[in-house]
């Protein structure tokens, strides 16, 4: 590999998609509906008080078959910033790593990060590119959320499969599951939950998806396996530690049980 | 019929080398040391936009003196062929050693083949493991595609010579940062005059920041350090 030179032209500035491209390197394109990829499924995105809760559940399907039961869907995607994917987890898995790169390259292209609003419109070209793609099965639907170092907030971004971009308020859902996780989200929902609250209400949501919705996988306790919870602060991403997350799932088993009483 | 004056190619070499050295002397020098807790590259640099010192990749950081635009757009490239390379294979695969090797051809191609050699001189440093131990590279690369291996430390740019002869004095093996960043500001200053912390443009390469090793100190954090 040679040092990549251009002319003024040509050159693709901080983008690293452009740039890839210029080495041959294009986005998926699709002939024909491709059958029973892995599908990954439901994510969910809280707003409280110091920022954003980010989780998703680890199940990949393909039809009825549980491809993987391990998948990680939610990312980080930078220092303030993470992405949680549903939809063809090839794809969904490639845009993901694009876009972290894709930010990381800018940063140190130009000296200094996108603004979350960048970021997220960035997210949007990336979906918008995969529309052909989508068209023949291959639909990717992230949600991205990050905390916003200007205004000194966690914000919330939901997409359409076009790349349409909508801010949420308050929290959003992705994923075949997101009906259900959305109705746990709505009612448990206050403005300026605490960081215990609102990874408890994500991880109630995620529980509840993987109840009812065949494609969610819910905490696996034969292979110790659990959702992924992350929170993004103005200290930046970081997940929750694997111990946590099976102590907050575990208190939710033991809670459904205990509901059952004595008729067995 | 005018017949273009005959001039050898050494002497064609000497003055290419001449233009391009001048051009390095008239910038400010920097220095980058193996430390205690990694590398550190201290830059006397009056801008605190315009940066001497930049990261390329986890492990690697790019300096450069001479002519900001000369050497920013190594530093772009350098940026574009690491990504491109952790892209294409995986991230261990970008090393220091190949991408100096890169910006050798590059500027020895320039140096030959175009109407101006590049008036700059450039670093590629990374940090890595070897086994257990830290392993600490810098490939110091002339304007003539010229590389020099150092693992211990390297000066760039204006009065380079008379700031290593200072240095070699005060180095020591596996400084702690405070006395890492006094030694150097003592050898570019030769305790002469004094810098502020802003005039400074001091970063560190190490392994205990994480996947991305490289981290700026900002002037408040020199401040403290500073005597």
């Amino acid at each position: 590999m040679t040092l990549p030179s251009f002319s003024t032209e040509d050159d693709p500035g901080p983008n690293f998609v452009a740039l890839i491209k210029e080495y041959g390197v294009e986005p998926l394109k699709v002939q024909h509906p491709v059958d029973n990829l892995a599908h990954g499924t439901t994510c969910v995105a809280i707003r409280y008080k110091d920022g954003v809760v980010l989780a998703g559940d680890r199940r990949a399907t393909s039809g009825h078959h549980i491809s993987h039961r391990t998948l990680e869907k939610v990312f980080q995607s930078d220092t303030f910033s993470g992405v949680a994917i549903s939809g063809a987890a090839g794809p969904a898995i490639e845009m993901v790593k694009l876009f972290q790169l894709q930010l990381e390259h800018y940063e140190k292209v130009e000296g200094k990060s996108l603004s979350l609003e960048g970021k997220a419109n960035q997210l949007s070209t990336m979906i918008r590119q995969n529309l052909p793609a989508a068209m023949q099965g291959m639909v990717v639907i992230p949600l991205f959320a990050g905390f916003d170092t200007r205004e000194k907030i966690g914000r919330i971004f939901q997409y359409d499969v076009t790349g349409g971009r909508y801010e949420e308020k308050s929290f959003a859902t992705t994923g075949s599951g997101s009906l259900h996780a959305t109705t746990v989200i709505k009612l448990g929902f206050k403005t300026e939950l605490s960081s215990s609250d609102a990874t408890e209400l994500a991880a109630n949501a995620i529980f509840e998806a993987s109840e009812e919705d065949a494609a969610t996988g819910g905490p696996d306790l034969i292979r110790d396996v659990f959702p992924t919870i992350s929170l993004i602060t103005k200290d930046g991403y970081s997940p929750v530690p694997h111990s946590d997350v099976s102590l907050i799932f575990n208190r939710i088993i033991e809670n459904r049980i205990s509901r059952n009483g004595d008729h067995k | 019929m005018n017949m273009p004056f005959y001039v050898s190619p050494e002497q064609m070499m000497e003055d290419r080398a001449d233009y391009a050295r001048k051009g390095i002397a008239r910038g400010r020098a920097l220095i980058a040391v193996s430390f205690k807790r990694g590398i550190l590259i201290v830059a006397e640099n009056p801008s605190n936009t315009l940066h001497k010192v930049s990261e390329i990749y986890d492990r690697i950081a790019f300096a450069g003196v001479g002519k900001y635009n000369e050497f920013d757009q190594l530093r772009i490239a350098g940026v574009r062929h690491a990504d491109l390379k952790g892209y294409s294979f995986s991230r261990d695969d970008v090393d220091a050693r190949s991408l100096a090797n890169q910006y050798a051809q590059m500027l020895g191609h320039i140096f030959t083949h175009e109407m101006k050699p590049m008036e700059v001189e450039i670093l590629v440093a990374e940090v890595d493991f070897e086994g257990e131990n830290l392993r600490n590279q810098m490939f110091h690369i002339l304007y003539d595609g010229t590389v020099k291996d150092e693992s211990s430390f390297a000066v760039l740019g204006g009065e380079s010579d008379a700031i290593f002869e200072r240095f070699q004095t005060l180095h020591k093996s596996n400084m702690p940062l405070k006395k890492a960043i006094n030694a150097c500001i003592d050898a570019l200053t030769a305790g002469e005059r004094d810098i502020e912390p802003d005039d400074l443009e001091v970063a560190e390469l190490s392994i205990q920041n994480g996947r991305r090793a490289f981290r700026r100190i900002a002037a408040s954090e020199i401040q403290e350090l500073i005597n």
